[in-house]
């Protein structure tokens, strides 16, 4: 507390930095997201945050978020598989426990397994750092068992973070977070040991914040999706570029959601030089042809006195 | 800070649910349903008549449409009122010429107050469901078991008398259960419930008192949800129910038989400049060969009769 700045990142100008190149001569590195959760019926209280805000049993809310497992994770899928779109999924891990043949399904599609936490109703929020670790150890152990994967990537569960987050996921070995909004490609993240990226996740196409909280009709969501890729796409030529695509199957899922996402995937699809990746595959390259030459730019600027 | 040792405890991580309502179901891997004459759809049509008295407190759970301004709040109950006295002719009428069906949804005041509503119900040969007492009356935890009990009977009873139907659905004022409501609604003789908004198909609920299914009550389509809370106007109200039906169309082309509800409040689908967005609705669902209009529980017999 008391900290005007997170202190995660050095400032670095948008447009005077390392190029970044992707495999094939790739524009753009577009990764879709799908967060794959379960909201617990009557979690134990954080705190910090509610879960539900109607008493338990919130049968509406509860009800809105399981159509995802039941119904709209399998129409999602389908769409995704037609376009060839793998999946990186932010799992919610206890989803595996729960509904095992969710898990089988991500897994024969060799989707890549990152974390969401355990439950989406169980908060980062208030863990001492003990805790935290234990939580994070949980979930590396879970995604081992229900994948083969090693963990690489975090997103933390419901975006609730303690100040030791990222210290923490280096030190236990993540490669990537997606909890920074700060910048459009993927950039270093200050821990105290070990190494992290920050990778492009999204709340600005992200089906929750737009159709959810932002009301944006099904049309209006993919108009901003294909916006967003317009222009991420052209600054591609120049430097290359990250798109995530975000999901929550409770919402895109749904019947009269549908055709707009394949809209969405099949004008992605359409285009050359999109490298349709992971996110594993993503901070993986990154961190191997890109990182260095970032962290050097960022120590140049430093030391002439632009951060 | 430390959270408390219980936070790290998952009592239900493991297959199923998290409570035992009903077990998890993928509806891809159910057997297809075939409704008669081999229509794709079963068209469900839920006008939902609700009392709003003038001296609700705004306490507990809200609500949607709920009087939240100082007494006497003179806007929102005429507005309300206007629903029941206008709007639901209109909606009605707009129901009789194109021959449709319908499950009306009543609060057992209204009936009460205003005969002659219910006596177009009847009239017109539509089916009547439960929809609690008034909107003042909101089923949820906290309210003892035996009070719960009274208001479940008090509402049935009252409906039944003045329809003269036996009135076997039930939907709760605002989506809102108590942990009670399904053991008590199924022992007061219901065998279906609208409050689960977690399927595209009607499923078995685990009871301690009787049979009872949760019927797919499409929220996300709901001029609740569209028009009240998501603000979008009558064009994209069409917009979006066409594509709901146009994707469950043909998704019932290879899973077999799907629903299509539409959840209508008068109070806001039968004012005038939105009526016309319904109707053409109607219009074009109407026309579609291969779409069935029923009531609830013709729906539901013809779903139980191939489980």
């Amino acid at each position: 507390m008391g900290t005007e700045d997170p202190g995660l990142y050095d400032y670095l100008p948008y447009y005077d930095r390392p190029k970044i190149t992707w495999p094939g001569g790739a524009r753009l590195a577009f990764w879709c997201a799908p967060n794959i959760e379960h909201y617990e019926l009557d979690p134990p209280l954080n705190p910090s945050r509610t879960s539900w805000p109607r008493p338990v049993p919130d049968v509406l809310h509860y009800a809105w978020r399981d159509h995802g497992n039941r119904v709209g994770i399998w129409r999602m899928m389908d769409a995704m598989d037609r376009y060839g779109v793998r999946g990186s999924i932010s799992l919610n891990v206890a989803v595996c426990d729960h509904f095992p043949e969710i898990a089988a399904a991500c897994r024969e599609r060799g989707w890549e397994f990152f974390s969401h936490g355990i439950y989406n109703t169980r908060y980062t929020y208030n863990m001492s750092e003990e805790q935290e670790r234990a939580f994070i150890e949980d979930v590396k152990v879970s995604i081992r068992k229900w994948s083969g994967q090693e963990l690489a990537g975090w997103l933390a569960p419901a975006l609730t973070l303690t100040e030791r987050s990222m210290d923490l996921l280096a030190e236990a070995g993540i490669i990537y977070t997606l909890d920074l909004f700060h910048d459009d490609q993927p950039l270093p993240v200050n821990v105290r040991s070990g190494r992290l990226i920050s990778v492009p996740y999204s709340l600005e196409i992200n089906d929750f914040t737009s159709l959810f909280q932002g009301n944006a009709t099904p049309r209006d969501y993919t108009d901003a999706i294909k916006a967003q890729f317009d222009r991420l796409y052209q600054e591609g030529a120049d430097n290359g570029q990250v798109m995530c695509l975000p999901l929550h199957p409770f919402l895109i899922g749904q019947p009269h959601r549908l055709r707009q996402f394949e809209a969405a995937l099949d004008y992605i699809t359409s285009h050359d030089k999109v490298w349709l990746a992971t996110g594993r595959e993503i901070a993986g390259y990154y961190l191997t042809h890109h990182y260095d030459a970032f962290q050097a730019a960022i120590a140049a600027g430093k030391k002439r006195g632009e951060a | 800070m430390t959270l408390p040792a219980n936070y790290f405890d998952y009592p239900y991580r493991r297959p199923g649910m998290d409570h035992d309502r009903y077990p998890y179901s993928n509806l891809f891997k159910r057997k297809p349903v075939l409704w008669p004459a081999g229509a794709r759809i079963a068209l469900w049509i839920v006008p939902t008549l609700e009392f709003f008295p003038l001296d609700m407190a705004p306490k507990g759970v809200k609500p949607p449409g709920g009087l939240e301004r100082p007494f006497p709040d003179y806007w929102n109950y005429t507005l309300r009122d206007y629903g029941n006295r206008v709007g639901f002719a209109r909606l009605f009428r707009a129901l009789e010429r194109r021959g449709l069906k319908a499950s009306v949804a009543m609060s057992s005041r209204l009936a009460e107050r205003y005969p002659h509503v219910l006596q177009e119900v009847n009239r017109l040969g539509f089916e009547l469901i439960a929809h609690g007492i008034d909107m003042h009356h909101i089923h949820a935890t906290g309210i003892a078991r035996e009070v719960e009990r009274e208001w479940i009977e008090r509402c049935l009873s009252t409906l039944r008398r003045l329809s003269g139907q036996p009135v076997k659905g039930w939907y709760s004022p605002a989506y809102s259960e108590s942990g009670d409501t399904l053991d008590l609604v199924a022992a007061a003789g219901c065998n279906y419930v609208c409050d689960w908004v977690n399927d595209d198909m009607p499923y078995q609920l685990q009871t301690k008192t009787g049979s009872l299914c949760a019927m797919p009550h499409a929220y996300e389509i709901s001029d609740l949800q569209i028009f009240h809370f998501y603000k979008y106007k009558p064009a994209q109200f069409v917009e979006q129910v066409m594509d709901h039906f146009d994707f469950l169309y043909r998704e019932a082309a290879a899973s077999g038989g799907r629903i299509v509800a539409l959840s209508l409040r008068p109070w806001i689908s039968g004012v005038p400049h939105r009526i016309a967005a319904v109707e053409h609705v109607l219009d074009r669902l109407a026309r579609r060969a291969g779409v069935w209009s029923a009531t609830g529980s013709e729906i539901l017999a013809a779903w139980k009769a191939q489980q």
